[in-house]
């Protein structure tokens, strides 16, 4: 008997601990007319660098402009979502029912930007991707307080087609993941490849996260292809790379990819990544003011060198203080506000870019080739490349 | 010719799903307990291989003191938690292991980071042999081949020929009897348990070079070394052996072949066979 | 006195539970909405492995299934109908049920739990790995479920929740029932002798199959209620480690009680909601706390007390086998 009161007593504790922490925030939220921006990005897990490099490019940016936004000062509400799909409707509720926070930032891993975008556009609260590329965000599932600042899958690797055509390729196979980043990635490719008038021989997929390319890389030697395109990135990209090499392929079979194959991988991946070429919305030696003052700052501040992800946090925060500046930090009238977040013209390092129709950046996409540990950018392979965003009702 | 390779290739894969996969079976054959934390003494070795190898500067000196490392962790995982196991239920085995994957995985992330990290190719087994006139192999990979038929052999000969293996085969089959004859159970357990844990880090330090070292690595590991033991037989390293090799193909042909499938096809390869030997090739039912 | 005891607890917990949104902010009501899925979770598994004594490590396939039946059955826009894609996401998972049940049920032990994991792996290998259903990167439910009554919406979270409650309260009876039917006691006493059971003239393995079965649907039934909720399903929901973690709710709660399924999969979900506030490096302290409390409290929360008394009256905790 006594059993079953203490676990209605336990229970009724928790329950009660719980419910004071559901007020908590209304009262914090009476004391302060903060902007509450939520994080939502891997702190942990796979991701986890990405994330923090995201946050820190935030923060310059948000240094640069005096701690504020729109005039009003900033109160961060963070949340790590490990990369995890499964909880990823779970954390982002956390933000924006439990804290309530005026904008939305998140996520690197397509599969919980998805999530993201659905509470998003459920809740019409307002969200601003920093890095995921998943095509739908800002194609079928495109609305108008949903932004980004990174890329669509289909950017990096489109450019790719005309750059491996006019080189002299006209037969190439694919090699990639079988999973959304992959298959638009290769499908863009192929889209521009084949426009240009070459033929793909073999499009090969393994299941995510899988490495074990020993197989592929056999067929890619007796298929004897002009090229490969691949789209690999983080541990699967430094595995298939000193796969390729030392399988002898590397000076056979010249091997392509867009920039996610050597972003951030090129210590692990030594000799291996030397000489290839990649296409991506940013790169090492892009010379412009911005951009030098922006490494330099972040550098300075955090130790290492600023990257792509970097960039695209550091953008999040120019996009919002750019937007906010305009209509004086007030979410009164949202129609207001999307119209002055579609306006800024966002002074990046990677150069200036706008914000197409369907809210994805308008951006130059380089050409890279790897010396030493950088991606030394040699050109750029498409100038102010925009998303088809097929599918996009904002467009017209 | 491409078709040899690809045989090759399957053949590697398999020996070196064996090495790990034999510590599981091993395990549970011998002790009963079923262990989920195996994958992650996969992970452990593979992380030894680079921190190891970062230090000393050398795989050839990593190897011989990660085994080592590995061994005392698991006497010390034997002695501390497993050795509560042996009379409880299987349910609880799971979920403490369950529970051990959780910590090894954060503390690996907190002292390692979640960085992908690759280990250097010894000089010696760096070069690659020419097979067809674009097509190299790698001698690494033929080295790791090599290691695990030499383990493979060197166990038979162990458990079937020794004196210490005689105790183990009698520990396994009758604990009481063995006991009263004068075998000390709970050392031979904590051997075999120890030596588990060397196997699978091992395996994972020797596979580190080629197959890089990222967080949740151990995890891919685990669930293909239980099928290995499904269609195998518990506690048969025969079983086992032959298991690695059919999933070596299953896997290699079946991403070639049938690439929509390739995951699948190694659980079809488990269906078909339970459906024929409930029991597993070389289990005793 | 004992039963008196449970009845007027059970309905502490349900008017609580009835109440609880009168109180709470949306947030909270959400976060008890999941749990309660989970809970419906947790007693489908209870019926294998604490009444059954089968240990199944891949329950979350049942639940994926249903859960992915609904994302493929819901139109592209609009809600799907309640009546028509509820049945149809129970029979999928009972249909999976039944077909990896014909090949599980004849294996027992360590055996059992092995080849239940990896047919559940290749459910999940499945849906990740083909584009039947979005891949790995999974698939949106435009609008939660119509139920076709005015004034019922389940796209209002507190009618959802309440739909939720109801259900919930539902399994707990209809498990209640059939564990007291001749169909449950057989159950209990394969658990406890399955070779007695055998020789007294029970078909064994047929029990166990159905038992297989009826759990896999009730897993249906949560997963079908999580995706609804969700709006997006994804091959994780399959993974092993979420059949791992419903098995930790159980031992938490303690098995073989339908009472102790609940207090488990409550005290998980909130333990995890605590943990991950204090440090990002959570699960350390959630594998730790798994594996203190199998070594200390096998008998997990509703067998507290005992395993307190029992400890102390012996002076050893070595010793307390609850095999």
């Amino acid at each position: 008997m006594t059993t079953r009161r203490r676990f209605v007593q336990q229970l009724g504790a928790l329950a009660s601990a719980s419910a004071v922490g559901a007020l908590a925030p209304t009262f914090a939220r009476a004391q302060s007319a903060k902007l509450r921006v939520g994080l939502m990005l891997p702190y942990t897990g796979t991701y986890a660098a990405l994330g923090t490099a995201i946050t820190q490019g935030f923060n310059i940016a948000l240094e640069e402009n005096g701690g504020k936004l729109g005039g009003r000062d900033v109160e961060f509400f963070t949340v790590d979502d490990e990369s995890e799909p499964a909880k990823a409707t779970d954390n982002a509720n956390r933000l924006v029912q439990r804290d309530k926070v005026d904008v939305l930032i998140g996520t690197v891993h397509s599969g919980v930007v998805m999530a993201m975008v659905k509470i998003a556009r459920d809740t019409g609260t307002l969200l601003v991707i920093p890095n995921a590329g998943a095509n739908a965000a800002t194609r079928s599932q495109c609305a108008p307080n949903i932004f980004r600042t990174s890329f669509t899958n289909w950017q990096p690797a489109h450019p790719m087609g005309k750059v491996m055509y006019e080189r002299g390729h006209r037969k190439v196979v694919t090699l990639t993941w079988k999973y959304g980043a992959g298959e638009e990635s290769v499908e863009s490719f192929k889209e521009a490849f084949t426009k240009q008038g070459g033929a793909i021989v073999k499009e090969m997929y393994l299941p995510f996260p899988n490495v074990e390319f020993q197989p592929f890389i056999t067929e890619i030697a007796s298929l004897r292809p002009d090229a490969v395109f691949v789209f690999f990135a983080g541990g699967g990209a430094v595995k298939f790379t000193k796969d390729y090499a030392a399988a002898g392929l590397k000076d056979k079979i010249p091997l392509y990819g867009s920039g996610f194959l050597t972003d951030g991988t090129l210590e692990a991946q030594g000799a291996s990544a030397q000489g290839l070429l990649t296409t991506l919305h940013y790169g090492d030696g892009i010379e412009n003011a911005k951009n030098k003052q922006f490494r330099y700052a972040y550098g300075k501040k955090y130790g290492v060198q600023a990257d792509v992800y970097a960039v695209q946090g550091y953008d999040a925060c120019l996009l919002l203080a750019g937007g906010l500046a305009a209509v004086k930090g007030s979410f009164g009238d949202k129609k207001a506000l999307y119209g002055a977040l579609e306006k800024v013209k966002i002074d990046s390092p990677r150069g200036v870019w706008t914000m197409s129709k369907a809210h994805n950046p308008i951006q130059d996409i380089y050409l890279r080739r790897v010396e030493g540990n950088a991606n030394q950018v040699i050109g750029i392979a498409w100038k102010a490349l925009d998303d088809p965003a097929n599918g996009c009702k904002m467009q017209a | 010719m491409e078709w040899l390779i690809q045989v090759l290739n399957s053949v590697q894969y398999g020996l070196l799903l064996f090495l790990v996969a034999s510590g599981l079976t091993l395990i549970f054959g011998i002790m009963g307990v079923i262990n989920l934390a195996h994958g992650s003494f996969y992970m452990i070795g593979a992380y030894l291989a680079f921190s190891l190898t970062q230090w000393t500067g050398n795989l050839w000196v990593a190897l011989p003191l990660g085994i080592i490392l590995a061994a005392v962790l698991g006497l010390l995982l034997e002695w501390l938690l497993i050795g509560r196991l042996y009379r409880r239920d299987h349910l609880h085995q799971v979920l403490l292991t369950f529970g051990l994957i959780l910590v090894f995985e954060e503390l690996r992330s907190i002292t390692v980071g979640d960085d992908v990290h690759s280990v250097v190719i010894p000089a010696i087994l760096g070069g690659s042999l020419p097979l067809t006139e674009n097509l190299s192999y790698p001698v690494y990979r033929l080295f790791i081949s090599a290691v695990c038929l030499a383990l493979a052999a060197a166990m038979y000969l162990t458990i079937q020929k020794t004196r210490l293996g005689m105790m183990i085969r009698a520990g396994a089959s009758n604990p009481e009897m063995a006991q009263s004859l004068g075998v000390n159970i709970r050392w031979i357990h904590a051997l075999v348990f120890a030596a588990g844990v060397a196997l699978a880090a091992f395996a994972g330090m020797i596979a580190a070079p080629v197959s890089s070292v990222f967080p949740g690595m151990g995890n891919q590991v685990l669930i293909v070394c239980f099928v290995v033991v499904v269609i195998g037989g518990i506690g048969s390293l025969k079983g086992a052996l032959v298991a690695s090799l059919l999933i070596g193909f299953a896997d290699t042909f079946g991403k070639v072949l049938v690439p929509e499938l390739a995951g699948v096809a190694v659980y079809l390869l488990m269906a078909i066979v339970l459906l024929f030997r409930p029991a597993g090739l070389f289990g005793r039912v | 006195m004992r039963t008196r005891t449970l009845v007027l607890s059970l309905l502490v917990g349900a008017v609580a539970l009835a109440l609880f949104p009168a109180l709470a902010e949306r947030f909270y009501v959400q976060l008890l909405t999941k749990i309660m899925i989970l809970s419906i979770f947790a007693l489908s598994l209870d019926l294998l492995v604490g009444y059954t004594g089968l240990v199944s490590l891949g329950h979350a396939a049942y639940f994926g299934v249903a859960a992915y039946t609904l994302a493929l059955a819901a139109p592209a826009s609009g809600p799907a109908n309640f009546w028509l894609s509820l049945p149809l996401s129970l029979a999928a998972s009972a249909i999976t049920a039944l077909v990896i049940g014909a090949f599980v049920v004849r294996a027992s032990g360590v055996y059992f739990i092995m080849v239940t994991l990896a047919f559940a792996q290749m459910v999940y290998y499945f849906f990740h790995d083909t584009r039947v259903a979005g891949g790995s990167d999974g698939m949106y439910i435009d609008t939660r479920p119509s139920i076709g009554i005015a004034a019922v919406d389940l796209a209002d979270d507190l009618h959802f929740y309440y739909l939720v409650l109801a259900l919930l309260a539902g399994v707990f009876f209809l498990l209640a029932l059939i564990l007291r039917s001749p169909f449950g006691r057989a159950l209990q006493g394969i658990k406890a002798n399955e070779q007695r059971m055998r020789a007294l003239g029970f078909a064994t393995r047929r029990y166990k199959l159905a038992a297989f079965v009826l759990a896999g649907t009730l897993a249906g039934l949560a997963g079908y209620l999580a995706a609804a909720k969700e709006g997006y399903v994804n091959p994780e929901l399959m993974a092993w480690h979420q059949s791992g973690v419903v098995l930790m709710m159980l031992i938490l709660g303690g098995m073989g009680t339908l009472f102790g399924a609940v207090i488990g999969t409550f005290s998980y979900v909130l333990l995890q909601e605590w943990f991950s506030t204090l440090t990002k490096h959570w699960p350390l302290l959630m594998g730790c706390f798994i594996i203190v409390t199998v070594l200390l409290f096998p008998q997990g929360l509703a067998g507290l007390p005992q395993t307190l008394v029992a400890r102390w009256r012996s002076g050893v905790g070595e010793k307390d086998d609850d095999a």
